[in-house]
């Protein structure tokens, strides 16, 4: 598998196969297979736009949900962790080291939607034995992109 | 005042850089997507930042010792051991300069007298030839062209070489050419100078980019050549460091002496806050120079291919951060390429004439810039091309 190729895409998945292949210095097709085959693999698992909602009228509020729960015996965490995933609110769900246990970042349309969800269906699972909300209140970085500043290339025209 | 007879004749016949002219029109222009800039876009690498900025909370604010600071001059002793596989002596043989640009001034001020013949392999970077006309020397073109890849070969070398010789320029990594000279054409000069009194000026500025397994190669590490090896190199390209305007200057001791004396009384001596920024640049910024050139190289693939797809013939370069593609193709010199281009698809490139005039039918491309940026170029180019 090609780590140069994977990192290019992560950092624009848009980018043609025809560009790709002149980056990397190899043919088309190779690109074409290798993509297909980590798909196929699930190491691609998808291909989304980095939005900034901020700027977007209709802008969502998101919150990150600290979770202590009680893992079952045998199953560990994956029990629980998939079913809190299965929620459309649910954006991420991270298994943590420290001091809880899941990290679920939860959208909703307003801070009440969010708090609503965390109360009537995060915090009566069973195996929840807390809850944490710290809502997001501003974005600065967004999977490698920065939402600040307007990307001005402050470079003047100066080099011979 | 008659200003007209009160300046230096000399200075006034110099002429402005080709390269200000493109860049004076697109400035006044919107929407314009340059390939002109001849500087990294990539910040300098955090670690050395903090380098400088530490050194500024310590205090040193003073100024270092002429030539540099002793143990930046020693790390650079090192460093261009490591790499280019040349040791000159830290104590009496370095000095660190403003940026590479004060290196070579020096150089050639400390050795050219009013008459010495001075070769410049052209199409190549915009200064020597007037440093030249300031000491008095006069600058003797070598042209270089596709058909010898843009190096210099003992040949042409031979061909120009006169009694009055006094040094020779060697360019390489090129800009805008990227051509290099690899170990075994360095050797084939060698041969030629053998035996001669010419000293070389070796502007490798752009060594750390060179692309391919074989690194770069200095006249200075080819036995016996050291002694007549005047080597300048700098952080700008390497480090991303331009802002920070330094370099440093390699010379045997006699040479390096008077050049001292130089910087000495013009300059003083390089900027403080940069040199211990510096010392951090040589002892860790390998990786970092090696994620910048990674980078460069997949852009390097990208634009040589794209000019290729449009018909203009681009040659790989294998040094530098430029692409030097061929638009003879298109019945246009390379100023009128570069002016129609400009107003019809804003797109903003230099005119290889402005690297002398072996440069006319070629363009200067920089790929400093990210992918999508020579991509969108690229575009515009084509739509150019086809109307």
């Amino acid at each position: 598998m090609n780590i140069k190729l994977l990192k290019l895409l992560n950092r624009d998945s848009r980018t043609s196969v025809k560009d790709l292949s002149a980056m990397l210095g190899i043919p088309e097709a190779d690109v074409r297979t290798e993509i297909e085959e980590m798909e196929r693999e699930g190491i691609i698992r998808g291909y989304k736009a980095v939005i900034d909602w901020e700027r977007f009228d209709d802008a969502n509020v998101s919150a990150i949900i600290e979770l202590k729960v009680t893992p079952k015996a045998g199953l560990g965490f994956e029990e629980i962790a998939a079913k809190i995933m299965r929620y459309p609110e649910v954006e991420s769900v991270y298994l943590m080291s420290g001091v809880y246990d899941l990290n679920v970042m939860v959208k909703g349309r307003t801070f009440h939607e969010v708090a609503k969800f965390v109360a009537k269906e995060l915090a009566t699972i069973e195996s929840v034995t807390s809850t944490a909300t710290h809502f997001v209140l501003r974005r600065y970085k967004e999977m490698d992109v920065e939402l600040l500043g307007d990307g001005v290339d402050e470079r003047g025209s100066y080099s011979l | 005042m008659d200003y007209e007879n009160l300046l230096s004749p000399t200075v006034r016949a110099l002429k402005p850089s080709g390269i200000r002219k493109f860049f004076d029109i697109a400035n006044t222009m919107q929407g314009v997507i340059s390939l002109g800039v001849g500087e990294p876009d990539f910040p300098t690498p955090w670690e050395i930042r903090k380098a400088g900025i530490r050194s500024l909370e310590n205090g040193k604010t003073r100024y270092t010792a002429n030539r540099g600071l002793e143990l930046l001059c020693r790390e650079v002793a090192a460093y261009t051991d490591r790499k280019y596989g040349f040791s000159y002596d830290p104590a009496t043989e370095v000095m660190i300069t403003v940026g590479g640009s004060e290196g070579i001034d020096a150089a050639i001020r400390a050795l050219v007298c009013a008459g010495d013949e001075v070769i410049i392999p052209q199409p190549s970077y915009v200064c020597y030839e007037p440093l030249v006309r300031l000491a008095g020397g006069i600058p003797v073109i070598l042209e270089t062209t596709a058909q010898s890849d843009f190096k210099v070969t003992p040949e042409m070398l031979r061909s120009v070489l006169s009694p009055r010789t006094k040094l020779l320029i060697l360019p390489y990594p090129c800009n805008p050419t990227g051509a290099i000279m690899e170990r075994a054409d360095l050797e084939a000069l060698a041969a030629v100078l053998h035996g001669t009194d010419v000293v070389v000026l070796s502007d490798e500025i752009y060594a750390e980019l060179t692309f391919g397994e074989k690194g770069h190669a200095s006249l200075a590490a080819v036995p016996d050549m050291k002694e007549r090896t005047v080597v300048v190199n700098g952080f700008s390209k390497t480090f991303s460091m331009t802002g920070w305007r330094l370099g440093y200057a390699c010379a045997p001791a006699p040479i390096m002496k008077q050049m001292v004396k130089i910087h000495q009384f013009a300059i003083m001596c390089a900027p403080t806050t940069s040199q211990y920024a510096a010392v951090e640049a040589l002892r860790n910024g390998d990786e970092a120079v090696a994620a910048m050139k990674e980078e460069y190289d997949m852009r390097r693939r990208l634009i040589v291919k794209g000019f290729n797809e449009l018909g203009l013939s681009c040659r790989e370069p294998k040094g530098a951060f430029y692409a030097f593609p061929c638009i003879k193709s298109t019945g246009m010199t390379s100023d009128e390429f570069c002016e129609k281009l400009l107003y019809a698809e804003k797109v903003a490139v230099v005119p290889g004439t402005a690297f002398g005039q072996g440069g006319e039918g070629y363009i200067r491309a920089s790929y400093c810039y990210s992918t999508e940026h020579i991509s969108e170029a690229l575009r515009r180019i084509g739509h150019f091309l086809k109307k």
